[in-house]
């Protein structure tokens, strides 16, 4: 995480600057994460060992999973260009490795496409896909939706997430504004269960129609199923002999 | 046919895949030689008004296991539908079990035509979120880039081919694949493998060219620039092949923003959109070669197109190999060692497998080398959170990998944004209003890969 750093560690104030703050300056993710940023996930232990089985001395270690924090103003170049336009229809702007990403509430996503479709200063006639994210841990956003939009015009790249939680996993479909997320509205409601309001028929795409459930959850598991293999049955990866 | 099964449900009744029962409409199973029957049945009932038909997905002319769902009113297509998903493994899923240097193994086999850009789009997103696109050897981008052009070519030659084969034109087939059968052998030669390379690592690639390559490369090259033309002696001026190509599945501009399509088809309608020049990656930028596009928008249009785009992939790979001779004995995999992979391949006598000189090194000189790299290849290296998408332009369009990381050693989540099955949705709008072999040329002009459809 390249974003700003807290450089004081709890207990270290008044101190003089130990190696091990060399060491946390030069590999920011050994900063702890601030205690508000918002965390979607925790991490115990070490190497993947749980259990009986951890004898590697880190199996108390907890660690927060927390992603790319929010940006401030200015983001720089063009990025302000468009974030100016969607100002109001935005809950924050994150900016990671160069790229952008909107966060946009699902009631603000309909009105989000229309504006980056037909304004004349964004241009963004081109969507690359819908893709879908599972946070389990993030409670109440557990379902991400990600929009990829391109300008042919100015050549741009953003990307526009909205989160919605697993009981309620409705957010409207963007088909009527682009036809080409048609497919891949049906291939995420297939695999996350997002059910895309308003889509013209939204049926499962790669799965089975009588398929029960959604494979890429992280609550499913892989493999171990009963397969039509007549009888025969595969473990689930995470349960075959492995390292880590 | 109608099927009249006399038979009980016994012996033979399949457990596990049982057979479904249509409860709609009469169902006949075209078998040949029964069109008298099929015909006689036809002109009776509601099978006079609406006659749907369902072509695949074992069809030879779908171009793969695709299932083509026809309304057709005599032989004009009047709805056209593509069902998908029969080859669907859930690669994405299990991604998510493996470290992030597995998931190479497993991307490229997606797309099995163009394996090097599945890798290529994947590897991008994962340098992206490590933060060492910078850091990345020259030596490496220049292989990445000269084995994606060798792949386009061979991709072109296989859409060229199939889509002649599906047409009839099996002359146009057996030269397709004879000349693709040369750039595998160069696959072979660099990468050890026909197919599903896995070669295109986090940080660089595998292996250093092995010796001889560029002649061998060279030599391809000059044959390649004498076999071209005969493609297009073949087909280019053939009334034959002019005649069923030529203004069938059209598609112009506008249709192609509305349905966001890439690649050829696009570039068929005249707009010279390619990732490589306008967002370049792995140096493009630096290689002198143009955009092809033609004015047609229709399939003859797309097939003019990559057999052009055919000639500027030759052009790059020439000026790769150029620059390779230059840099004999340049690192391929990058400095890092908490990344790079810690062991160099060679040639034992039992086959491919770990250098002897790494292995004595880390079984009888360092204990500390050979905990490094059990642990960087058994549990692999940690990405920062965050996600990433870096598309690359394959030879059906822009290709992308949308990489998320928890700052684990496994992806989290990675969805590929797969051309074929994008562009698949324009198989209707293509095909509706045309005769039922135009539908055939059609899809063999978005030429979709089932296995990227599907993943």
């Amino acid at each position: 995480m390249s974003d700003e750093k807290d450089p004081t560690p709890q207990g270290a104030e008044g101190m003089d600057k130990s190696p091990e703050q060399a060491a946390v300056d030069q590999s920011p993710e050994n900063v702890p994460a601030p205690a508000d940023e918002h965390a979607v996930g925790e991490r115990h232990g070490m190497f993947g060992v749980r259990g009986t089985g951890d004898t590697s001395g880190y199996g108390g270690l907890v660690s927060r999973v927390v992603l790319p924090g929010a940006a401030q103003r200015p983001f720089g170049g063009w990025f302000d260009t468009v974030a100016d336009k969607l100002d109001d229809l935005i809950e924050q702007v994150v900016i990671h490795r160069g790229e952008i990403t909107f966060h946009v509430a699902r009631h603000n996503l309909e009105a989000v496409a229309r504006l980056l479709r037909d304004d004349p200063t964004l241009r963004f006639e081109f969507l690359s896909g819908v893709s879908g994210v599972h946070y389990p841990d993030d409670t109440g956003r557990e379902l991400h939706a990600v929009y990829h939009f391109g300008s042919m015009t100015f050549n741009r790249r953003i990307r526009v997430e909205v989160a919605v939680s697993d009981a309620d996993p409705h957010l409207p479909s963007v088909v009527g504004i682009y036809p080409a997320a048609d497919w891949h509205e049906r291939e995420t409601y297939d695999m996350f269960g997002l059910i895309f309001d308003g889509h013209p028929a939204l049926t499962r795409i790669l799965m089975p129609d009588d398929w029960p459930g959604h494979p890429q959850r992280k609550d499913y598991p892989l493999g171990g199923i009963p397969v039509e293999y007549k009888g025969g049955t595969v473990p689930p990866p995470d349960q075959r002999r492995s390292y880590n | 046919m109608a099927t009249d099964s006399t038979h009980t449900a016994g012996a033979d009744e399949d457990l596990y895949a049982g057979s479904t029962e249509t409860t709609e409409g009469r169902v006949f199973t075209v078998s040949g030689q029964d069109w008298d029957e099929i015909a006689a049945g036809l002109g009776e009932g509601e099978a006079s008004e609406r006659v749907v038909v369902n072509m695949g997905p074992q069809h030879p002319s779908t171009h793969g296991v695709l299932r083509l769902i026809l309304e057709i009113e005599g032989e004009t297509v009047t709805e056209a539908r593509a069902g998908i998903g029969y080859l669907h493994t859930g690669i994405e899923k299990n991604m998510e079990y493996r470290s992030w240097v597995q998931g190479v193994t497993f991307c490229t086999r997606m797309d099995y035509l163009s394996p090097f850009y599945n890798e290529m789009t994947y590897v991008l997103g994962v340098e992206r979120l490590l933060d060492i696109e910078d850091q990345i050897p020259e030596k490496a981008s220049v292989m990445r880039v000269l084995l994606m052009e060798l792949n386009r070519l061979s991709s072109h030659l296989v859409a060229i081919a199939t889509g002649g084969m599906e047409i009839g034109a099996l002359t146009v087939m057996t030269i397709g694949f004879r000349e693709r059968e040369l750039v595998l052998d160069l696959f072979e030669l660099i990468t050890g493998l026909r197919m599903n390379h896995a070669f295109i690592r986090p940080g660089g690639v595998a292996q250093d060219l092995p010796p001889g390559a560029l002649d061998e490369i060279r030599s391809f090259i000059t044959l390649m620039r004498k076999r071209l033309p005969e493609y297009a002696a073949l087909c280019n001026a053939n009334p034959i092949f002019k005649g069923r190509l030529e203004g069938v599945g059209h598609l112009d501009l506008e249709g192609c923003m509305a349905l966001g399509l890439t690649g050829p088809i696009l570039r068929s309608t005249g707009y010279p959109w390619d990732l490589r020049k306008t967002q370049p990656y792995c140096g493009y930028e630096t290689y002198d070669f143009d955009v092809q596009t033609w004015d047609t928008c229709d399939s003859y249009g797309r097939f003019r197109l990559r057999l052009n785009e055919m000639w500027e992939s030759l052009k790059i790979i020439e000026q790769s190999t150029d620059r390779l001779a230059k840099m004999e004995g340049d690192p391929v995999m990058v400095a890092d060692k908490k990344i790079a992979w810690p062991s160099q391949l060679a040639i034992g006598s039992d086959g491919m497998g770990n250098s002897l000189d790494h292995i004595r090194h880390i079984m009888g000189e360092s204990m500390e080398a050979l905990i490094h790299h059990f642990k960087l290849v058994t549990e692999g290296f940690r990405v920062p959170a965050g996600q990433a998408y870096v598309p690359v332009e394959s030879p059906r369009g822009e290709l992308g990998a949308h990489v998320v990381s928890d700052g684990g050693t496994r992806p989290f989540r990675a969805h590929f944004r797969d051309p074929s099955f994008h562009n698949l949705q324009a198989m209707g709008v293509m095909s509706e209003g045309g005769m039922i072999a135009d539908v055939i040329v059609a899809v063999a002009s978005i030429d979709p890969v089932m296995g990227g459809v599907d993943r």
